[in-house]
This record gives C-alpha cells, sequence and structure tokens, in this order.
C-alpha cells in the first residue's frame, strides 16, 4: 500500500512500520525528521508548518510513483505534520519496504530530497529572542541539508 | 480581458496580507505576465526575482498560458522536511 497523510497530531514511527509491514518483505526503512534547537545559529523555541495541502498530496503522490518506477516501491506510508510542533516533536515520518534493504533505503533517501526540494509546505520558525521567520532553504546560497 | 485569482501562501500571504491576490490581464496571457503584474501589485516589489508558479497544483514554466478556470498559486521557497 502507499499512504500519504498530511496530519495535524503526533507522528507514530510504531504505526508507520506497520503500515509497510508484510511477509514478503525483508526490509522495512524508516526515516524520521524531528525539529532541532538550533537553524543557521539561530535558537528556535517552536516552530509552524503550513502547506498547500491539495498540491503537497498531489506532490508526495507524484513522488511515491516515482518511488515505485525508480526502486520498485510498491509499499510506503509517508506522514507530514502541520501546525505547531516543539523541539524534538517529529516533523515527517516515511517507511519503505522492499524485498530487500538496498532498494528500501535508497527509495527513502530519494523521497526525502524531492519532499525538501519540490513539496509546498513551509516553515515558521519562532526563535527564543521573541522574532519569527519563515525559513527559506535557499536563501544565501545554501544547499538542501 | 481576464480575470485571475492567485492563492498566496506562508511568507507571500504575509507579504500582501491575504490569502490571494486578482489580476486582470488580455486573454491569452502568460505566467510570466501574471509574474509581472503580481510584482506591479501594492508590495508586489518586495517578491522575489524568480517567481514560482503552479497551475492545477504543478509547477508550470513561465511560457504557460493561463485558462480562467486554472487554479493559479504563487510557491513561496519550500521548507518542509
Amino acid at each position: 500500500m502507499i499512504g500519504i497523510r498530511l496530519v495535524h497530531e503526533a507522528i507514530d514511527p510504531a504505526a508507520l512500520i506497520k503500515c509497510v509491514s508484510a511477509a514478503d518483505k525483508g526490509a522495512i526503512s524508516l526515516f524520521l525528521g524531528t525539529v532541532r534547537e538550533m537553524n543557521e545559529g539561530r535558537s528556535v523555541a517552536a516552530l509552524r508548518y503550513s502547506a498547500y495541502s491539495e498540491m503537497a498530496e498531489t506532490e508526495l503522490v507524484r513522488i511515491a510513483d516515482e518511488m515505485r518506477d525508480q526502486f520498485g516501491v510498491t509499499s510506503a506510508v509517508i506522514e507530514h505534520r502541520l501546525g505547531p510542533l516543539e523541539i524534538g516533536d517529529i516533523a515527517i515520518g516515511i517507511a519503505v519496504s522492499h524485498a530487500h534493504r538496498a532498494p528500501a533505503i535508497a527509495a527513502v533517501a530519494y523521497a526525502m530530497d524531492e519532499i525538501k526540494r519540490r513539496v509546498p509546505i513551509w516553515k515558521e520558525e519562532e526563535y527564543t529572542d521573541g522574532t519569527k521567520e519563515w525559513v527559506d532553504p535557499t536563501a544565501h546560497g545554501a544547499v538542501l541539508k | 480581458m481576464e480575470s485571475f485569482e492567485v492563492r498566496l501562501f506562508a511568507s507571500f500571504a504575509e507579504l500582501f496580507g491575504a490569502p490571494n491576490v486578482s489580476v486582470t490581464l488580455p486573454t491569452g496571457s502568460t505566467v510570466e505576465e501574471l509574474s509581472s503584474a503580481i510584482r506591479a501589485l501594492p508590495f508586489g516589489a518586495a517578491l522575489p526575482t524568480k517567481l514560482v508558479v503552479a497551475v492545477n497544483h504543478t509547477y508550470v514554466p513561465a511560457r504557460t498560458v493561463l485558462k480562467p478556470t486554472d487554479e493559479i498559486a504563487l510557491i513561496p521557497p519550500v521548507a518542509g522536511g
């Protein structure tokens, strides 16, 4: 199964694993992106994700299609959390299963790179000094991390 | 002439103080012409030099011709994940 979800509640890694578990799979690759306390040298207090939800879901489905075409992945779940998050919260969870480990690991890495590059989701960080800013990964010639 | 509603998000919605803007353009106008018209609106000059536009939930090149029924959105730099 392929599952794509934008959620407003906490992401449960065990639930992601359960979604992609099956007797014909020999590997499950799980990635969790979590909220870090420092970004670009600034101390983050909290943040908020927002999305162009209809298009974000469409792009995530396209990325899942590409995982199938490029890595033979037919069992994957991607959850991205929206709304307010605190330090340590899981912002994104991806679980992919496959008969073998190499395609599972590669597909997760591919999906994360593509999500950061093109899925219309935005992050507003609030810093401990009380200021707020929409994060722009393309600013200052920065590369994707 | 046609009127086009353009959806705004995140920093762009804050810039204009609204979730969308409306621009009127000649029939058959392109995404590039739409971008120029948005840039000419109050606050539009503060937009980035290169605007990313989605039509019907798909990123499109600047030469794309717009139809009145299109769902058009300006996409600020994304920061998901």
